[in-house]
């Protein structure tokens, strides 16, 4: 029982230190502000911790974060294999063709106002629809190895970075236009110098969402039958062994590699839409 | 009125692809039953076989429709072949878990913009764990709950709401939010209280924020749902009908699944969009 007392005492102690600092005049400090939610993740992680030793759950239904790590580093070769597999061969094959594909189309579409009045509402629809369900579908079609997963995730990334790209195509003015035709510029001399710089914050909006669109793609697509490596076939066979210290330990690299992913495409953003206001304001 | 030409020539253009390509993927089988039969087939009698296998790779539209048709309403909606019946079980749990997910967003929404530590610890959480591919946890939430006694219903509507959780979260800060100065400091002018501020600036200004949550939220949900029924061997639900369609490849009743997957989900999304059109306009904010 002092395990679980002992992780409430932690608890508190921590949310009342984070409260004071909150109300401080330091807390605009980015420090500061990098370190407050740290420190609830570590009381969330201690009280965890806490509870599982505490009350004695059995590893079946909650392992520890210590017994999760311990896992972790035994079977680091394991998780890299799986890792390779889903994520560098289906995800990030997949997301970069299903981006690559949605802006191309945009670009297609993009002189024909007419296909654009009829693609829209439908990308739109489709971008709410429960895609994954073509998840079987597609490994029937393509195999079990990770070129179905890479299809599964072309189709989860296309139509919202499809929609967000033509939304961004008109983003630049009609003063901006004018000024670029009135210098003799001719369709693409715009679309590459003007209409295509002036889109790419709504075009990362769309590669941002796409990003997690990706790795949950490629994950639930290994439901529906995958070689005997990849994170969501290990997820799937380590729940039927309740071997949950491997699956949580398969999530907290799913984790890390998502904010990855997404740090890194948010990273790219920065540098290349520095321009913008949401940009400047921050730095 | 005048965008419905081109949505459908858009719609009639994915058919005739669809069409094309039904032709196209199911010939193979065709061709090969000819040469086992040794006879020689035309193009004629390849394009209406692909149109009509039992087990096609890409069922044509037709068949999907009939296998939906049937699904709906060939069989007593209680029988475990109709489609009504596992859309009814897919569509429960996810209205629990929505309406879970809904509430306990919208109350942390309210901590977090009423309390600055709750603001700096919960909200970088809160933002990084929609970078997370949530969904994978999904047969593990299954598997434990079930272990601990805890099946049918609650199992798949926890994911669903763990799913529609987040947008709620982040849409409702930002609209809870959204009130300026000018607005706040008029409240103050007449004295009002931090309560009275919520009840009759905040809340009413977050609406159109949470409605354009909840359309993503209620997706999402649906979502979780379906992947919630794929683990552990569930019987009923359009996921156990996607699972045990690719276990037994048959083509037509996955698609069926799907499309009845999507309709659902355009429904849903329907239902808030005409509830958000009736609570804009009865409270002013429709332009």
């Amino acid at each position: 029982m002092s395990w679980l007392w002992g992780a409430i005492l932690f608890w508190l102690a921590a949310w009342a230190f984070n409260v004071w600092l909150a109300n401080r005049a330091v807390a605009r400090r980015q420090a500061v502000r990098l370190f407050i939610p740290a420190l609830f993740g570590v009381t969330l992680l201690v009280l965890w911790e806490g509870t599982v030793r505490g009350l004695g759950v059995p590893g079946v239904i909650l392992p520890a974060p210590s017994a999760i790590w311990a896992t972790i580093l035994a079977s680091l070769p394991i998780l890299a294999g799986d890792f390779v597999q889903t994520i560098l061969k289906g995800a990030l094959s997949g997301y970069l063709i299903g981006c690559g594909a949605a802006v191309a189309t945009a670009i297609a579409i993009d002189r024909s106002p007419f296909l654009k009045a009829g693609l829209l509402p439908v990308g739109n629809f489709v971008a709410a629809l429960p895609i994954v369900g073509i998840a079987p579908i597609l490994v029937m079609w393509f195999g079990f190895d990770w070129q179905s997963k890479a299809a599964v995730v072309v189709v989860m990334v296309f139509f919202p970075v499809l929609v967000n790209t033509v939304a961004g195509l008109g983003a630049a003015e009609r003063m901006q236009r004018d000024l670029m035709a009135t210098w003799g510029a001719g369709y693409w001399q715009t679309l590459f110098k003007l209409r295509l710089p002036a889109a790419m914050p709504f075009i990362f909006n769309g590669l941002k969402i796409a990003t997690t669109l990706a790795l949950i793609g490629a994950i639930v697509a290994e439901f529906f039958g995958s070689p005997i490596r990849g994170m969501g076939f290990r997820i799937s066979t380590a729940v039927g062994q309740l071997a949950l210290d491997m699956v949580w330990a398969e999530i907290a690299v799913a984790a890390l590699a998502g904010s990855a992913f997404y740090g890194l495409v948010a990273l790219i953003e920065k540098s290349v839409t520095f321009w913008h206001p949401s940009q400047r304001a921050r730095s | 009125m005048k965008s419905l030409l081109p949505i459908l020539t858009v719609l009639a253009a994915i058919v005739a692809l669809w069409y094309a390509g039904t032709v196209w993927l199911n010939a193979q089988w065709t061709h090969d039953q000819a040469a086992r039969a040794g006879v020689e087939v035309t193009f004629a009698e390849v394009v209406a076989d692909a149109m009509a296998q039992e087990r096609p790779v890409l069922p044509a539209p037709h068949q999907v429709a009939r296998g939906l048709w049937d699904g709906v309403t060939g069989h007593k909606v209680t029988s475990k072949r109709s489609l009504v019946y596992h859309a009814q079980v897919t569509l429960s749990a996810t209205l629990v878990g929505f309406v879970i997910g809904t509430l306990a967003g919208i109350l942390l929404a309210v901590g977090i913009v009423h309390n600055r530590a709750m603001d700096l610890s919960v909200m970088p959480w809160a933002i990084a764990s929609q970078t997370i591919p949530i969904l994978a946890i999904a047969p593990m939430v299954i598997v434990v709950l079930a272990s601990v006694g805890v099946t049918g219903l609650l199992p798949k509507a926890v994911i669903s709401a763990y799913l529609s959780f987040f947008p709620v979260v982040v849409g409702m800060v930002k609209g809870l939010r959204a009130p300026d100065h000018m607005q706040l400091d008029l409240l103050r002018t007449y004295n009002a209280g931090r309560w009275d501020t919520f009840w009759k600036l905040r809340l009413p200004a977050s609406m159109p924020y949470l409605f354009a949550s909840l359309k993503v939220s209620v997706a999402a949900s649906l979502v979780g749902a379906i992947v919630g029924e794929l683990p552990a061997g569930a019987s009923a639900g359009l996921g156990a009908r996607l699972l045990s369609g690719s276990y037994y490849g048959q083509t037509i009743q996955i698609w069926a699944a799907l499309f009845a997957a999507a309709i659902l989900a355009a429904g849903l999304v329907m239902i808030i969009g005409v509830i958000e059109r009736g609570t804009l306009r009865r409270m002013g904010m429709v332009r």
